[in-house]
């Protein structure tokens, strides 16, 4: 198991400057998760900072999902510990949580409450501006495009101004462009000083965005560093990093 | 909650035509219920060929005259009467389909009856495509007739007690026009004893009279008896009704309202229920809000509270416009609320239920409707059609579903029929029941 530092000195970022690292704004200590016999997950530990973006990648089945869906406090783990209280994060189901006959101010609206804003008006008003949809307000979600769709779902997800929040699979179902929509409005979020730790299929994708990527296998973390730095570790810096993901897992036998 | 409950209502708002098959469904129902018991059933509509000669329908019995017109219109009234000319047309309007049936009613049917000495008949025809419809006919002529049958059974009774009377205790008698003075058994009784007294106790003829003295007070006697025993053969069996339970039935329309409101708030609630709380799921939002927004106990509380207050103020309005066709009594309209709100509690926890079972919407709506048709059917199962252990069978299941007792319960309310807090207290039990099941259920509905 390769566990990442709980306080790390430095953390590697886009362009290879370094900046010094505040405490980790979400640590999570060796969590494990069995369903039935099988491990989902084995004692993985993670950290993130603020302004950090953290990719959880792996093949299929390899506890991901699940171990985001500890961290916002939807599954419970069978051991390890979570420092924050899941009130405390934002949280981006895959599909997004929503309610079609609602609008979008609707919608923002009801969870605001629900979150129990102080300041719920605007705290809409902000979410609607930050997620570029206030033209959008009084459409129903039920007639957005599936990436105006995802901003909403991001949008409450960030609606009680958490310092974390976490995302799975946020960009699955975005053609290209929506995608790239999200993208810019995600590194906005970081830029603002948002810890986001998200979960992807898109290798690509975490090498581009990502600051650190934690690489999951059969529930086990078997990598946690800055995507270069894997490329490095698998003496493959040439092939790109997709292909230096490929081999990694392949010589530690997934 | 209220945010959560506020949110239901507004998506319920912006559901047009969920909203409107809620709405219309019940009034719909309470129309026709209220059609169907104001203005009663169809009379069938039958031919009638009366080949009694006008003015021949009086008949002489015991010199007095007896209208038989007047029991032939009972039968009229009965049904839709088509007056015909002939057996032909009868038979052919019967066999067109114009008519259920014909009537024939032949020209000597009062002599018959005048006679006594052989049965006067009536000659029915019946279509008997329709078995139903056959059934019908004959019922309704079979019943006349036997009515009509006991009404003269009764005045032919009651002739001839008059003539056992005047046969017995003696008077005056006409006939064609003439009066005769009757003796009687009692006064030849007396006038014998006096002739009797009257001879030498020697004379042989004494005990020739006394023997006849003797057998005029023997039939005076018995005779005495006999209008008890014309009675009863006039009227072999009577129908003395009485009440077992103390309180009563229901009355026929009060179980027709409450059958009504309560088959609307079966299907309205356990709809509502289990497809708000299907539809969480569907928007994946249950899981969001389960995170800490909102528990699952307090989501599945909004859901059963939303579907019971929707589905109470539906069945509310409906006994209101049942009230307009059959006579309620507004002073039980407290308990009308109470029995409503119990049963729409006990339909809505069974209607999270499915829903936390089924997790769709579609799938739920399908659950809620396959389930509450045959537990309705169940419910109203009469004893006596099926066999003990069937019966008992029915009960048992009826007694685990929320509509029997939403149905006593509310019978009860509406006419004072039998107690209500046995099926209250039956609804709450259930209540909880389907609660803690549809809870169980939401552990793994994410």
């Amino acid at each position: 198991m390769i566990q990442t530092p709980a306080t790390p000195g430095t953390a590697a970022v886009e362009g290879g400057a370094e900046r010094s690292a505040p405490p980790p704004v979400l640590e999570a200590i060796g969590l494990s998760k069995r369903f039935g016999t099988r491990a989902a997950l084995r004692e993985v530990s993670l950290a993130t900072h603020r302004g950090e973006l953290v990719a959880i990648v792996g093949p299929n089945g390899a506890g991901k999902t699940t171990l985001l869906s500890i961290l916002a406090g939807e599954a419970r783990a069978d051991a390890g510990t979570v420092s924050r209280p899941a009130a405390e994060i934002g949280w981006v189901p895959q599909q997004p949580a929503l309610y079609g006959r609602l609008t979008v101010a609707e919608n923002l609206r009801l969870f605001a409450r629900l979150e129990r804003c102080d300041d719920v008006a605007g705290a809409v008003d902000r979410m609607l501006a930050q997620s570029g949809l206030a033209e959008r307000a009084s459409d129903r979600v039920e007639t957005l495009s599936g990436g105006n769709r995802q901003r909403v779902n991001v949008a409450i997800g960030l609606l009680s101004d958490p310092e974390v929040l976490l995302l799975d699979e946020p960009s699955t179902a975005l053609d290209p462009r929506q995608r790239e929509r999200l993208w810019e409005f995600l590194r906005g979020l970081v830029d603002a000083g948002t810890a986001i730790v998200y979960s992807t299929h898109q290798v690509q994708e975490a090498e581009r965005h990502a600051h650190r990527v934690l690489v999951l296998a059969d529930g086990e973390a078997v990598y946690s560093g800055s995507p270069r730095d894997l490329e490095e570790t698998v003496g493959a810096s040439g092939l790109g990093f997709e292909a230096a993901f490929v081999e990694f897992l392949r010589r530690r036998g997934h | 909650m209220r945010w959560l409950l506020l949110k239901d209502l507004q998506i319920l708002r912006r559901s047009p035509l969920l909203v409107a098959l809620l709405v219309v469904y019940p009034i719909v129902v309470a129309v026709l219920i209220g059609l169907a018991l104001s203005r009663g059933p169809e009379k069938p509509r039958v031919a009638i060929l009366n080949q009694v000669p006008e003015g021949g329908e009086v008949i002489s019995l015991g010199g007095e005259e007896v209208d038989t017109s007047r029991y032939s219109q009972q039968l009229y009234d009965a049904v839709d009467p088509v007056r015909v000319g002939s057996r032909e047309e009868a038979r052919e309007l019967v066999r067109d389909g114009d008519v259920l049936g014909a009537l024939i009613v032949p020209s000597d049917i009062t002599s018959k009856l005048q006679s006594g000495l052989e049965p006067a008949t009536v000659e029915v025809l019946y279509n008997a495509e329709d078995p139903v419809k056959a059934q019908l006919v004959r019922d309704t002529i079979k019943s006349q007739v036997q009515d009509a049958n006991a009404a003269l059974g009764r005045k032919f009774t009651g002739v001839a007690l008059g003539e056992l009377d005047l046969l017995v205790s003696g008077g005056n008698f006409s006939l064609l026009g003439r009066d005769f003075a009757v003796l009687g058994l009692g006064p030849a009784e007396r006038i014998l004893a006096q002739a009797r007294a009257s001879l030498p106790p020697s004379s042989p003829v004494r005990g020739q009279i006394q023997q006849v003295v003797d057998f005029a007070r023997f039939a005076r006697e018995n005779l005495d008896l006999s209008d008890e025993v014309l009675g009863s053969v006039a009227e072999p069996i009577r129908v003395d009704a009485r009440v077992v339970d103390g309180a009563g039935a229901t009355a026929l329309s009060s179980f027709a309202v409450a059958l009504a409101v309560t088959v609307s708030l079966m299907f309205v609630t356990l709809l509502l229920a289990a497809g708000t709380l299907a539809l969480e799921r569907e928007e994946n939002a249950f899981r969001r809000l389960v995170r800490g927004l909102v528990s699952r106990t307090a989501l599945l509380g909004e859901k059963i509270g939303l579907a019971a207050l929707c589905s109470l103020v539906v069945a509310l309005v409906m006994l209101a416009g049942l009230a307009l066709f059959v006579g309620l009594e507004w002073s039980r309209a407290p308990l009308w609320v109470a029995a409503a709100a119990a049963g729409a509690l006990g339909f809505a926890a069974m209607g999270a239920a499915i829903g936390a079972l089924a997790r769709e919407v579609r799938a739920a709506s399908l659950l809620a409707f396959m389930i509450s048709l045959p537990v309705a059917f169940v419910a109203l199962v009469p004893s006596g059609t099926v066999s003990g252990a069937v019966y008992d069978a029915t009960r048992v299941v009826s007694a685990l579903f929320p509509f029997d007792p939403a149905l006593t319960a509310l019978g009860a309310a509406l006419d004072g029929s039998g107690g209500m807090l046995l099926p209250l207290a039956h609804l709450l039990v259930l209540t909880l029941a389907f609660g803690a099941a549809a809870r169980l259920g939401l552990r793994r509905f994410g």
